[in-house]
């Protein structure tokens, strides 16, 4: 007990800093995540039949297939394969980010197609292009709906990082794994471990909450406007 | 129309409090079969909160309940399901089953309830459903019927369980002002078959042809109560007179 | 037509695996299922000690990354001196996880009921029992069904973590036969693929399942 406690101890100050480059990886992913799901989601609603259908294989493909797998096709394969020489941390960001990517796409699909259609024709009415229009009116709105659900992706990628060890990136999980087999005091370091986690994951997802009801609109929710 | 004087249902000085604040205060009404008898008076007055309590559906603080001479323990379970298969209740929002169709709604309280198979439970709703003129929209659910239509349901789902007093808890408040008139009509066509009612309502046109008596509520106790032709005679100063013009006023704004 | 041994070997492992992944699905989806409606059902109507308890128990499963749990039960029992085989904690991580999020559909779905459905059932004479059988829950079901379906998708995919506590399923076979040619690219396709169709098999049966209960009035979105 006294061994497994000093072990926690000394180790804390490692383990932490790998929380920068998880970090790293989830604010990297959210945003490769965002901006593929915002051009997607458009592409989804919007576009011709061709890029729909390409887009849904994507989605599909995204959606369907655990992370490990693609990280693994993606390291060990597809990168070496195309002659990219991506780091470790690179590559799980932009795993990652395709997956959750897929994720919001959809959300942002859902979000647009709730829309009233009276907006955009108000808009348009007022003398806007469509450019203004999506800009200043659907995109605000949209953006707004989005939070809980962003929310949600957030807690997930943030687990699913936990997984870049399997590929060797330095974050939590693999210092944690790396300290463990040294000092055999497994149960408290994953423990300690999943604690930091935890914190992370409802600082987050909280953080998020808080968010969204700064920016709330009195009214407007997905509910109430369902 | 005959009234046996006999009363069937007694409920004496009911007191229900939330907290401190005392939203009953000794109420009590007395029916004999065939009365009709009518709640009004201004909202939170205590009106759906003591309707809930006839049937237990809000337990009283304290009072006392006899249904048919026999005394209703507030304590024992099978003495208030007994109660309430013999008290129906229509409720302002309805509160149909949303997952079972129109038909489903009526059957499943006799096949649960009331133990009866399924071939006669639908037999008896199907029937309840032709009194009401709801025949051909038994296989609708809840979320495909309008209002009007919902609370029909609802009053054949409460008088398939054969009840001895309907409660009704302004039934008509929810509609559209276009759906009100198909359910008035069901309504008096209850009356006139003798159902014996405890309604709330503001709807003038109810109070006034059916009304036995009316009584009006305020602050949770009854302050005036009488026959609609005493209470509501031109030129009378009563506290129900004055609620009553009120609601000309507004109903003959909206018209 | 003759396949190269090293098809030969993928195909063979991948099958094997494959078996593996469905021996770990199907018990922990049956468990996370039935453990979520109990925990659901505790955190929206159990008392204030039992409901503080499951909300702990769904927040912890629910805050923290599957891998940990997993390691926590393979190799951090261990130091108590409790041993599970690689198969069981695998299960019991998968069944914990998953029904830590079934119990957030199930408890949304029970508060989604309005108080009203309650009133109409005790108004004509139910017992608590019988509302609760004939009303509440055929409402519930349906409501939560769309999420504890996405639910089981998430547990199909995440079952491939079982290889790294040594339980070889669909990945940790393919990794071995990956490893072993140096073929990276043509086994993790393939194994995507094996998820794909499983994962899409899933929800083509869940969305029967779907429209099959489906009533107006409680469709999903
Ligand atoms: N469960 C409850 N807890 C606390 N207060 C309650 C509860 N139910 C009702 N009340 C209060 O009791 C009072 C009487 O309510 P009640 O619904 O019986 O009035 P009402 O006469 O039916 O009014 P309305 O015409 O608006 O329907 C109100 O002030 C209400 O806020
Ligand atoms: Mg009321």
């Amino acid at each position: 007990m006294q061994n497994a406690l000093s072990v926690v101890v000394d180790s804390l100050p490692y383990l932490l800093q790998g929380s920068f480059l998880t970090a790293g990886i989830v604010v990297f992913a959210m945003f490769l995540g965002l901006f593929i799901g915002i051009f997607m989601s458009v592409g989804l609603v919007y576009g011709n039949r061709y890029i729909r259908n390409i887009l849904t294989v994507y989605v599909w493909i995204f959606r369907g297939v655990p992370v490990v797998v693609l990280l693994f096709l993606f390291y060990f394969g597809l990168f070496s394969f195309l002659g990219l020489n991506f780091s470790a941390f690179a590559t799980v960001s932009i795993v990652l980010g395709m997956t959750t990517g897929a994720y919001q796409a959809n959300i942002f699909k859902g979000a647009i197609l709730s829309l009233p259609q009276g907006q955009f024709k108000a808009a348009s009415a007022l003398g806007m292009s469509d450019i203004q229009a999506i800009k200043s009116i659907v995109l605000p709105q949209i953006l707004r709906l989005s939070i809980p659900a962003w929310s949600n992706e957030y807690s997930i990628i943030l687990k699913d990082s936990a997984l870049a060890f399997v590929i060797g990136a330095p974050e939590i999980m693999a210092r944690t794994q790396f300290v463990a087999s040294r000092t055999y005091q497994h149960l408290s370091l994953y423990i300690t471990a999943g604690i930091i986690y935890f914190l992370l994951t409802w600082a987050g997802v909280i953080g998020l909450r808080k968010l969204e009801q700064y920016v709330r609109i009195p009214g407007y929710s997905q509910h109430g406007n369902q | 129309m005959m009234t046996d004087k006999k009363p069937i249902l007694r409920v004496k000085n009911i007191t229900k409090s939330f907290g401190d604040v005392t939203i009953l205060n000794s109420v009590s009404i007395e029916l004999a079969k065939g009365d009709i008898k009518i709640l009004i008076g201004p909202s939170g007055g205590g009106k759906s909160t003591f309707l809930q309590c006839i049937n237990c559906l809000v337990m009283p603080d304290s009072g006392e309940i006899e249904l048919d001479n026999e005394r209703i323990q507030f304590t024992r379970k099978q003495d208030i399901y007994r109660l309430r298969q013999e008290v129906g209740m229509i409720f302002q929002d309805f509160n149909l089953f949303d997952h079972l169709t129109a038909l489903g709604n009526i059957t499943v309280p006799l096949r649960k309830v009331k133990k009866m198979s399924k071939k006669e439970a639908e037999q008896r709703a199907r029937l309840e459903l032709e009194q009401v003129g709801l025949s051909d929209k038994e296989s609708l659910y809840p979320a495909q019927l309008s209002g009007g239509q919902k609370q029909r349901v609802a009053i054949a789902r409460a008088l398939a369980m054969d009840p001895k007093i309907l409660l009704l808890d302004e039934p008509t408040s929810a509609l559209d002002p276009t759906l009100i008139g198909e359910v008035i009509n069901v309504i008096k066509g209850l009356a006139v078959k003798g159902m014996t009612m405890i309604m709330a309502t503001h709807q003038i046109s109810l109070i006034h042809n059916l009304a036995d008596e009316i009584l009006f509520m305020e602050d949770g106790r009854i302050v005036e109560q009488g026959p609609p032709d005493a209470l509501l005679a031109a030129g009378n100063k009563s506290k129900s007179q004055g609620f009553c013009d009120l609601l000309n006023e507004l109903s003959e704004v909206e018209g | 037509m003759e396949l190269s041994p090293f098809y030969q070997d993928l195909f063979t492992s991948l099958n094997r695996g494959l078996l593996m992944s469905i021996a770990l699905i199907v018990p922990s989806a049956v468990g996370g299922v039935l453990i979520g409606i109990t925990a659901g059902a505790v955190r929206t109507y159990g008392n204030r000690f039992f409901r503080t308890m499951a909300n702990c128990y769904a927040a912890i499963f629910r805050g923290t990354p599957l891998v940990i749990q997993l390691f926590v039960l393979y190799f951090g029992l261990p130091n108590l001196g409790i041993y599970l085989t690689p198969y069981l904690a695998a299960v019991l991580g998968f069944t914990l996880c998953s029904a830590a999020y079934q119990s957030e559909y199930v408890r949304g779905a029970l508060l989604s009921i309005k108080s009203g459905q309650y009133l109409g059932a005790q108004a004509l004479g139910f017992t608590t029992f019988q509302t609760i059988v004939w009303i509440i829950l055929p409402q519930a079901f349906r409501r939560a069904i769309h999420g504890c379906g996405n639910e089981i998708i998430y547990l199909i995919k995440y079952s491939s973590l079982a290889f790294i506590v040594t339980c070889i399923e669909l990945t940790g076979a393919g990794k071995t036969v990956a490893t072993e040619y140096f073929r990276f690219t043509e086994v993790f396709s393939i194994i995507g693929l094996y998820y794909l169709a499983l994962v899409s098999l899933a929800i083509i049966i869940l969305k029967k399942i779907e429209h099959r209960l489906f009533i107006p009035g409680f469709g999903h979105h």
